[in-house]
């Protein structure tokens, strides 16, 4: 070990950029490396191939080492974008999304993405620089309490005040992020802990006494759920996101086959399902189809898989499938009973639960006949349906005519009508192919979050469904995208409205449009051209498949702007806090 | 209806406000909260004193359960169980009424720690119902400041919250 003096206040040049060294002592060994090269090697060790990031003064020192680092750095225009992204990737690929943002405001931009992946359980990992550790709660320069703040909002988060704690940190990280319920971890990082030594190893396992995502699960209680599976005579299937995050679709499709039970999705659960299968009922709750809703609420028995009894799926929550015993198969505890009773909780992943089950059924016949027949009535009796126009272009006939372009496309949303239509008049048959903003409901969530698809899976085509509104709030990833070749399409349903706002304010609040108009804001073609993508406008109902034609086409990112009808609402719709069978829909004539 | 549980957590900065946030977020009732460290100076003890029914306790201790840092969770049932509080309450007290509140003092096994001109500090431990019949004995007097350490508990006989039990 030999001590190092550095001459004071040289400049010097290396591959073109300007260093100064200023008088420092270091101990510098063979062994030893820089807190900000070593987390360089942690993100290697775990296969981290892509981050999306912003630099800043905190992390001059992670930066420079990530110059010439051999893992892709997605330089976005705003931290938020960044955070969303490592969202998109992560729910795209089913590997840990990873942001990097300086501290301050850079961490702060972080938040609202932080906690959109956390209300959907998205394994992310949030790294931030921070203040040198002497001057952490001194009210430094761009300080700010990034652990306290996120605390309600990551499954754990930790502060490095020691560099040779760093390994360990990160090697938890990526673990707690993505075992047992996924959900984002930030690591604030000081910036003295960047350019701090240590001898660096990164552990192989990890320790944690409070944390054991194995879980045993309960034979018994698998068993018991068989039998009630097979004595039920209306069974119905709920599954939610968490059949996705498992990777559970095949074991869904025996499942539903077997017990011969009708599936409905959450919203996060659409794509666990295939939607063109005779058994799918589409989506339940606030939107969903009448069938599905109906189906609940007829059925004797609930099967939740993966789900948490979100009050924009149960409405009422008494009258939620009040004749029905509830199943809940859940990998989190807390999830049990906590919005509605359950007659027996199954606690496990999802998919050995689910292969437990299937061991223990056997082919079940004709016991659901009738109710099957019920519910194919009520599909024939109950179809989604729009009026459709020559004149003027309907979202949802927008939504068709991209399933009909490109049926295997990555779809992801932004929040609002937009969102709801996507998710009503695309037909989904795989996991990982329906993307959006659930249970935070973040509007300008769907470009970044399609950004970070794209990055994860280049080969797929990936739209962003959007709406005029939604859009605006974080475009400035159009930068981004172009700079990096990331061919996403936009297809904005521009209704020069906050639609889904003014759609309750149409229904609920006597029509009073209070500040919902966003008319003649922004020429959307040219705020296309202006970054360097391409714009297309489509006004008439047929322009629209050439539209969508010449954009998945294009070799850039596309923005079609859509002039849809303003004045079309989401249907069926169930008041808030009406049982989810009272449903609201205008009369369609043929 | 009150539950007191017995929350093992590491013993490391933070822990305290990842624990009281959860409560506050989740509007859950602390009604007190003591904590300290354990035989085991890597682990410390939370008593946490909460109100609500079953399903509300429930949820606390899984909600509890889910943070990295807590180890584990245990509702401590009075009936088998012992509870203690240690309260310090300064009490107006001069030459006419001092040996009253000395008597008191006595008949509760409560000692005096203080004595001043105007006041006394009594230091009384024991479980809630005697602390609140010493607190309302001595109200006529005036209390003109109290103190407690927040309840803690354990369990009768060898079963631990550890996990011993035999």
């Amino acid at each position: 070990m030999t001590d190092t003096w550095v001459p004071d206040h040289i400049l010097y040049l290396v591959k073109g950029r300007v260093f100064q060294l200023k008088r420092r002592k270091r101990t510098v060994t063979d062994a030893t490396i820089s807190g900000a090269k070593a987390l360089i090697e942690c993100l290697r060790d775990e296969r981290v191939d892509t981050i999306f990031g912003y630099p800043g003064g905190a992390l001059l020192p992670l930066y420079d080492e990530l110059y010439d680092a051999d893992i892709r750095h997605i330089l976005v225009r705003h931290e938020q974008g960044a955070a969303h992204a490592a969202d998109g990737y992560a729910r795209a690929t089913g590997k840990v999304g990873v942001c990097l943002a300086t501290s301050g405001p850079g961490a702060t931009n972080l938040v609202t993405g932080i906690a959109n992946a956390y209300m959907d359980s998205i394994p992310v990992v949030a790294i931030t620089g921070q203040v040198p550790t002497p001057l952490i709660g001194n009210d430094a320069f761009q300080e700010a309490d990034i652990t306290g703040i996120t605390l309600p909002i990551t499954k754990h988060n930790y502060l490095i005040k020691d560099v040779n704690d760093l390994p360990r940190i990160v090697k938890e990280a990526f673990f707690i992020a993505s075992t047992g319920r996924p959900g984002p971890v930030l690591i604030d990082l000081p910036k003295d802990i960047t350019t701090d030594e240590l001898e660096f190893k990164y552990p192989e396992t990890v320790h944690l006494r409070g944390y054991h995502p194995d879980i045993n699960i309960d034979k018994d209680a698998v068993r018991r759920a068989a039998s009630m599976m097979m004595q039920a005579e209306r069974p119905i299937i709920y599954a939610g996101g968490g059949v996705i995050i498992s990777n559970t679709s095949s074991e869904l499709l025996k499942l539903a086959e077997t017990i011969n039970a009708p599936v409905t999705t959450t919203l996060l659960g659409i794509g666990a399902f295939p939607q063109s299968h005779p058994l799918s009922l589409g989506m339940l709750g606030m939107h969903g189809t009448r069938y599905a809703n109906y189906a609940v609420q007829e059925s004797d028995l609930l099967i939740a898989i993966g789900a948490r009894f979100d009050d924009r799926v149960t409405g009422k929550i008494d009258a939620f499938a009040a004749q029905a015993k509830v199943i809940h198969i859940d990998i989190d505890p807390a999830e049990i009973g906590k919005n509605v009773r359950v007659d027996l909780p199954v606690i496990g992943d999802a998919r050995e639960v689910l292969r437990l089950l299937l061991s223990y059924l056997r082919e079940k016949q004709s016991k659901s006949g009738a109710w099957l027949e019920k519910i194919d009535a009520w599909k024939k009796e109950y179809p989604l349906q729009y009026q459709q126009s020559d004149t003027v272009i309907k979202p949802q006939y927008v939504i068709q005519e991209i399933h009909r372009a490109c049926p295997d496309a990555i779809i992801v949303t932004e929040v609002g009508q937009n969102q709801m239509w996507a998710a009503q008049y695309f037909q989904y048959e795989q996991p990982r192919t329906f993307i959006t903003s659930g249970g935070l409901g973040t509007m300008g969530y769907g470009f970044p979050a399609a950004m970070g698809a794209k990055v994860g899976c280049p080969d797929r085509t990936v739209i962003d469904i959007a709406g005029d509104g939604s859009f605006q709030m974080t475009s400035q990833e159009l930068a981004t995208v172009v700079k990096n070749d990331i061919c996403v399409v936009v297809a904005i349903l521009n209704n020069g409205y906050l639609g889904m706002v003014r759609q309750w304010q149409e229904l609920f609040f006597d029509r009073r449009y209070s500040h919902t108009e966003l008319t003649q804001s922004v020429d959307f073609v040219k705020l296309a051209e202006a970054y360097g993508a391409i714009g297309i406008r489509a006004e008439k109902p047929s322009e629209v498949p050439s539209a969508i034609s010449e954009a998945l086409a294009a070799d850039r990112a596309v923005i079609i702007d859509f002039v849809v009808d303003p004045t079309e609402n989401v249907f069926p719709m169930v008041p808030a806090g009406a049982a989810i069978n009272e449903i609201l829909e205008p009369e369609v004539t043929a | 209806m009150r539950h007191t549980l017995a929350v093992l957590v590491d013993n490391k900065p933070g822990v305290l406000s990842r624990v009281s946030g959860l409560f506050s977020r989740r509007g859950f009732n602390i009604e007190s909260l003591a904590v300290g460290m354990t035989e085991d100076p890597e682990i410390s003890r939370m008593t946490i004193v909460v109100r609500g029914d079953d399903r509300v306790l429930a949820q606390v201790t899984s909600q509890l359960g889910k943070l990295i840092d807590v180890i584990s969770v245990c509702d401590i049932p009075s009936s088998e169980s012992v509870d203690r509080e240690l309260v310090l309450i300064k009490v107006s007290a001069d030459a006419t009424t001092r040996s009253e509140i000395m008597q008191i003092v006595d008949i509760f096994r409560a000692k005096i720690i203080d004595v001043g001109t105007e006041t006394l500090i009594i230091e009384v431990t024991g479980d809630r119902g005697k602390v609140g019949a010493i607190e309302r004995m001595l109200k006529r007097f005036g209390i003109r400041e109290l103190v407690r350490t927040g309840m803690v508990a354990m369990n009768r006989n060898t079963k631990t919250v550890n996990g011993g039990d035999a």
